[in-house]
């Protein structure tokens, strides 16, 4: 995985919440058998509506994503931070995270930056105001700045080391072996098994 | 130190302790596979040289994106056809057992687990699924993962995670009669919101609670995700244990005897804290229907459509005028002056015998409304027969209804089963997302008891609307 320190881009305001992962991917598109290559269904039936607001040609090299409270409810499909990936989104900030949602972008390399509902109302209003305008993520510092708004930003500190390092989980685990073996050893026998 | 439930069995599966802000290493008992969030997994470990660690603790089923007719032909989608091949390729290469299509056991994953005795109380169970928290009705902690832990769970059989919180969820006294476990988990989720169960384990307790058959449990359960919680769960007991005992997969003889003992030391201690707690009274209930496009969009069916106004919150507010929009509804209108196209009875919610026995015992007899569509999909290829045993399917078909093969169906708008824009559902999955059963369709989620009754009489409607 890619290491993240700091990222600056355009912000693209998506005023709704429950952002669900139906939305940000429809199922349709899960059919895919790749792990790249999603974003022509980002946020799909949205997007046949003119006036959404990523429709907006100013939002085609957006790479920072702030949205509502509940962001990434529903499936756990990992397409949704595929599919904002693929369209060039490296942050999504919000006031809340879908728990599952916030797991895989961790995995995917996408930072979740939870702010609270002030600072991305501040955010959209900047955002709305000078459509276009960047703002810059420093992960090291968790510190988000757009214009004259400065506010910090809160993430789980294993995963911010993870991000800064950009290290892969399995690689990680894959020095516990010996423990997981004696683990193994310790289970009861009668433990259900798929094979007989 | 006294524990819960989640605590208990948390505690029992660590592998290695986490320090500070590193997580701990949990153990995964079994690991639930399907078509559409294990591809990558699989094509992960061949790039990295990795085998599946234990394909003896891991088995797949084709459930998502499936067709319910025709099975005995190739998929025609060709799309389709070539993710359900990856999985049987990937499944046969890395030695993991599958349950295809026309196998006795395909079906839902979500009622696989269960219905082979593989589901068991104190176990940790996951799966690239979010549904995967129905199995903590025989509590175990289960939950749903992405495609990137579903790779890490086939490499190492573990997931480092951190401890959730829990939230007991206490729902006193007995439910009305005619209300059912789906009314109760809609009510729960209108209470706490979509995101009030974020970071915790919720466990369901109270009188209540242990009345509920374990089918009831699953379909609670199943639903936890939609209040935001990573898993749902509910402590063992008799009716449990007398569920497993006799499956196929359930431990036997004198190893019973061992897993029961264990099984019993389970439940939560009396001294236990929880980090919040919900309480409801369960007398005061009704059916419960969502007129949203979220599972916390919902009220009595008694009621009526709510007026976005009366939300004190600004964000709920213009939440519920884009959910009305998207679903043509006007505030003031009564719930049951609302007319459907369709009904679908199915997933891994409200598929299970019960379900359709339920069902079937409100539709005996009677027709479906004039120009209404009902499908009925089993959760599995075993709960189609056993219901093929009792004549449901007959009762089904008499009354005009579609009797269907196992699937996701039309809960998720990725398989043949969709609804078309603009059309209208009662169903009994479990989300109302803007387009979920298809692009433009419009769900309110309901109970078994609510869909049949819904459709004998075309509009929302509950079995006492038919003097039932």
């Amino acid at each position: 995985m890619e290491a993240f320190k700091t990222h600056t881009g355009i912000g693209a305001p998506l005023r709704r919440s429950n952002v669900d992962t139906d939305q940000i991917i429809p199922a349709e598109y899960l059919k895919r058998i790749t792990r790249h290559g999603y974003e022509d269904g980002l946020f799909k039936a949205w997007r046949d509506d003119e006036s959404f607001v990523m429709n907006h040609p100013i939002y085609k090299n957006a790479t920072v994503l702030v949205a509502g409270a509940e962001f990434g409810t529903g499936s756990s499909r990992e397409h949704a931070v595929w599919a904002l990936m693929d369209y060039g989104f490296k942050v999504v900030i919000s006031p809340r995270f879908a728990d599952i949602f916030r797991g895989n972008s961790g995995k995917g390399g996408l930072l979740t930056a939870q702010v609270s509902d002030e600072v991305t109302e501040q955010l959209w209003a900047y955002l709305e105001q000078s459509p276009g305008a960047e703002i810059t993520v420093d992960l090291p510092t968790q510190t988000i700045t757009a214009g004259a708004i400065s506010a910090s930003f809160e993430i789980d500190p294993y995963v911010k080391w993870r991000l800064v390092e950009g290290l892969d989980d399995i690689g990680i685990t894959m020095q516990q072996l010996e423990q997981i073996t004696s683990f193994e050893h310790s289970r009861a026998a009668w433990r259900p098994k798929t094979l007989s | 130190m006294a524990k819960t439930l989640s605590e208990k069995v948390w505690d029992a599966h660590v592998v290695a302790q986490g320090e500070g802000d590193t997580p701990d290493l949990l153990y995964v008992d079994l690991h639930l596979i399907h078509e559409v969030t294990s591809p990558q997994a699989f094509d992960g470990l061949r790039a990295a040289g990795r085998k599946v660690r234990r394909p003896d603790l891991t088995v797949a089923t084709e459930d998502h994106n499936v067709p319910t007719l025709n099975i005995d032909k190739p998929i025609a989608d060709p799309i389709s056809r070539a993710q359900v091949e990856a999985l049987r390729t990937n499944c046969d290469e890395f030695g993991v057992p599958r349950y295809s299509l026309g196998h006795a056991e395909q079906g839902i994953v979500h009622v696989v687990g269960p219905q082979t005795g593989l589901t068991q109380p104190g176990m940790t169970i996951v799966c690239g699924d979010s549904h995967t928290s129905t199995h903590g009705a025989f509590g175990a902690l289960a939950f749903g993962i992405g495609t990137s832990e579903v790779e890490h769970v086939l490499a190492t059989q573990t997931l480092p995670l951190k401890k959730f919180k829990t939230m007991a969820v206490t729902v006193n006294n007995q439910l009305p009669a005619g209300v059912t476990a789906k009314d109760l988990i809609l009510t729960i989720i209108a209470k706490i919101g979509t995101g009030g169960g974020q970071g915790y384990v919720l466990e369901y307790r109270g009188e209540a609670v242990r009345n509920l058959s374990m089918e009831g449990r699953m379909t609670m359960c199943n639903m936890s995700i939609e209040g935001g919680a990573r898993a749902g769960m509910i402590a063992p007991d008799e009716t449990t244990f007398a569920y497993i005992q006799g499956k196929d997969r359930a431990p036997k003889g004198k190893d019973w005897d061992e897993a029961v003992a264990y099984w019993r030391t389970l439940p939560t201690d009396a001294d236990a804290k929880f980090d919040h707690e919900v309480i409801l009274d369960a007398s005061t209930l009704s059916p419960f229907v969502t007129w949203g496009t979220n599972p916390g969009q919902g009220v009595p069916l008694s009621a009526v459509v709510p007026d976005p106004a009366d939300f004190s919150d600004p964000v709920e507010r213009t939440a519920a005028e884009r959910a009305l929009v998207y679903m043509d509804l006007t505030p003031g209108t009564k719930l049951k002056d609302i007319f459907v196209d369709t009904v679908f009875l199915g997933s891994c919610t409200n598929g299970r015998i019960e379900d359709l026995r339920a069902a079937a015992s409100i539709i005996e007899g009677n027709k479906l409304a004039n120009n209404l569509k009902m499908i009925v999909v089993p959760g599995s290829a075993r709960v189609r027969l056993q219901a093929e045993s009792e004549g449901l399917d007959k009762v089904f078909v008499a009354a005009g209804a579609e009797w269907r093969n196992a699937g996701c169906s039309m809960c998720l708008g990725m398989n043949p089963d969709k609804l078309s824009s603009g059309e209208r559902a009662a169903s009994t999955s479990n989300r109302n997302f803007e387009g979920r059963q298809g692009p433009g369709g419009r769900t309110h989620l309901v109970s078994p008891q609510v869909a049949a009754a819904t459709a004998l009489l075309g509009h929302l409607a509950e079995p006492k609307d038919l003097g039932m």
